[in-house]
């Protein structure tokens, strides 16, 4: 491809870290080993990564957590410097892989703007002319002389956000933006992205939300245990992920549903009573509980929430009364309206009153939801609906 | 080429930016606030000044001891101040290093550019003392400011060394602790040098670049009666050692510094 339009290409690169082995656990171990040479242990982050992203492109690096794509995104930013091969730029980058970085609570949030300019590259004039944009956009007029610390998280990832956006380099990286901040905020993002992609700018964006990858990357990679799997297609990529995710989340249940946590069991079957990990949008979900018959429990309760904490439903057998433990076992009956992503299980079991817990679970085994067929729209359930 | 990329635009906007928040941040919730920058030697001038002077008669025959006593004080402060804060500068910003691609050096120059604004305070307060001690202005004050540079320099090489090691060895810190505790002594502060009779002594302690540069300080401001390397190792061939030293250990300090900066991120 012609020098000209390529904005990042990274050639033949790997990446290894030195991990120090720190095991002296007496006096005696610790004078001994002070005359060798510490050793260490490598491991191996990246191998091999090749690629090249073109001037204008909105460029996805997708992967699961510890794939190395954040040490990708390091490199990239000269943050990190590569064993072999080479990272090349064309064109100013930001050098920011996160927002707020810098940002001192001890500081007032004007003072933290300006320092925050500064690592962007803008001198203090430029800041000047753009402070009352930026306190603006970020809704924090009446903030501004107050310290960083009283600010809320929320209030201070909207004032980095609003000097992030500011970047006028050519190539901007940017990490798990979207991990943070509320409904309202997340639109902001998404409608930053829109302009940054109607300017045609060079975007390299890291993350783990397959609709935002889909929705704006040109093109994506998808790394696995440092290694490149797949270049091309968001679409593919996505898919690719997905299946990603489902084999190692299917290992994952499977030894966890295997393995007892205190005396009770959980398990996940569908309707047939197979043990499963992924479901369907509307397919019925059946929990199993079990425990050792020498445990007397009186009541049970289950609750599913988002792998990010978020409670989906909860309801025990003190609410519907109708429900009796008879035995040393339970099962629970649910459909699960849900849309795509991860949920856990939660689950306790009880004697007379709430308080009197026998065995409880804070986080059970895991489950999927299939991305389709799920009725249009966004939130937390999905519910099947019409217009007229 | 250098000097270009450590004044463009945007390094010097950092820059002001670093040392700005420094001096935000340094005295931030003490009543005194900045005074203290100004107090701290001049309380331990004062305590120094009690001992020695008062007590042990030190600086008998010296002209303008007190003034002569306190600039060294304000000198090695100067040393011992930057260093020590430039050697943990680089792991506190350990933040900025891991997040952003900003030049390594930049965070070793800020805080040794607060130190140095100290440093220039302390210097007026010196100006003060010696206007109430008489002491005539003589015209080897022109090369104050060469001094200076030199001692700058000095702990500027030995500031980048000590950053990149930290980042590595955490024992750095208390060896230099102990080091500057030790060269304290070695160096004449609170004595003058003339007590010290024995040349082949005179003459090592004076190879060390900050005795040799508080020693030309006080022979350039206070007093020509003070003992200088010029004339202790003047017509050896040793004779620039202390100035080949300095260079020495800013090439060494740049030189360790480049090597070590590209694996801060991954080191700290």
């Amino acid at each position: 491809m012609a020098e000209q339009y390529i904005a990042i290409r990274v050639h033949q690169v790997s990446k290894a870290f030195r991990l120090p082995h720190e095991k002296t656990t007496s006096i005696k171990s610790a004078i001994v080993n002070f005359y060798k040479r510490r050793s260490f242990e490598r491991q191996q982050v990246l191998r091999d990564i090749s690629f090249e992203i073109k001037k204008g492109e909105f460029f996805g690096i997708v992967g699961r957590n510890g794939s190395g794509k954040s040490t990708l995104l390091k490199l990239l930013a000269g943050i990190y410097t590569p064993d072999k091969g080479a990272v090349q730029v064309n064109g100013s980058l930001t050098p920011f892989i996160e927002l707020g970085v810098g940002f001192n609570p001890e500081l007032t949030g004007r003072e933290n703007v300006f320092l925050n300019g500064a690592l962007l590259g803008f001198s203090r004039k430029e800041m000047a002319a753009m402070y009352g944009d930026i306190v603006k956009f970020a809704e924090l007029e009446r903030f501004m002389d107050q310290k960083l610390k009283n600010y809320s998280s929320g209030m201070q990832v909207r004032l980095a956000f609003s000097i992030a956006v500011r970047a006028q380099s050519d190539v901007l990286l940017i990490d798990e933006v979207l991990a943070v901040g509320d409904a309202a905020f997340q639109q902001k993002c998404f409608d930053y992205f829109d302009r940054l992609k109607e300017e045609r700018r060079t975007i390299v964006f890291v993350s783990h939300d397959m609709e935002a990858v889909k929705k704006y990357c040109n093109r994506a990679v998808l790394i696995s245990d440092g290694e490149m799997i797949r270049l091309g297609d968001p679409q593919e990529i996505a898919e690719d992920y997905r299946q990603l995710n489902d084999t190692s989340i299917d290992a994952y249940t499977a030894a966890e549903n295997a393995t007892k946590q205190s005396d009770l069991t959980i398990s996940l079957r569908d309707a047939q009573g197979r043990v499963k990990a992924r479901f369907a949008y509307d397919q019925e979900l059946t929990v199993r509980l079990t425990w050792p018959a020498h445990k007397t429990v009186k009541h049970a309760g289950i609750a599913l929430y988002t792998s990010g904490g978020v409670n989906v439903f909860a309801t025990n057998t003190f609410i519907d009364k109708t429900a009796k433990v008879k035995g040393h076992s339970i099962e629970y009956h649910v459909r699960l309206p849900l849309g795509e992503g991860r949920y856990y299980v939660m689950a306790g079991t009880f004697l007379d009153t709430k308080k009197d817990i026998v065995d409880f679970i804070v986080h059970g085994p895991e489950f999927s939801m299939s991305p389709e067929p799920v009725p249009s729209g966004e939130g937390l359930v999905r519910l099947t609906h019409k217009w007229e | 080429m250098v000097l270009q990329k450590i004044v463009s635009k945007k390094n010097r906007a950092l820059l002001r930016e670093l040392v700005a928040t420094d001096f935000k941040l340094r005295y931030q919730g003490s009543v005194l606030g900045y005074a203290w920058s100004l107090l701290r030697p001049l309380l331990m001038f004062l305590i120094l000044y009690v001992v020695f002077v008062k007590f042990l008669k030190f600086g008998a025959g010296v002209p303008h001891f007190p003034v002569y006593l306190l600039l060294g004080i304000v000198v090695w402060n100067f040393f011992a101040e930057m260093t020590s804060q430039s050697l943990g500068s680089v792991v506190a910003r350990g933040d900025l290093i891991r997040k952003v691609r900003i030049p390594r050096w930049i965070i070793v120059i800020s805080s040794s550019l607060s130190a140095l604004i100290n440093f220039l305070l302390n210097l007026i307060v010196v100006a003060i003392f010696m206007v109430i001690n008489h002491v005539d202005l003589l015209r080897t004050g022109l090369l104050l400011p060469l001094i200076l540079v030199e001692v700058y320099i000095f702990a500027l090489g030995m500031s980048l060394f000590l950053a990149a090691a930290f980042v590595r060895f955490r024992d750095v810190s208390y060896i230099w602790e102990v080091v500057m505790q030790g060269a304290f002594y070695l160096t004449p502060i609170i004595y003058p040098l003339s007590r010290i009779t024995n040349v082949t002594f005179q003459r090592l302690l004076l190879l060390n670049p900050m005795a040799q540069a508080i020693q030309d300080a006080r022979y350039a401001i206070v007093t020509h009666q003070t003992v200088t390397a010029g004339h202790v190792l003047a017509g050896h061939w040793y004779m620039y050692a202390p100035h080949l030293i300095v260079l020495v250990t800013l090439v060494g300090g740049v030189w360790y510094f480049k090597r070590e900066a590209r694996y801060f991120a991954e080191n700290i």
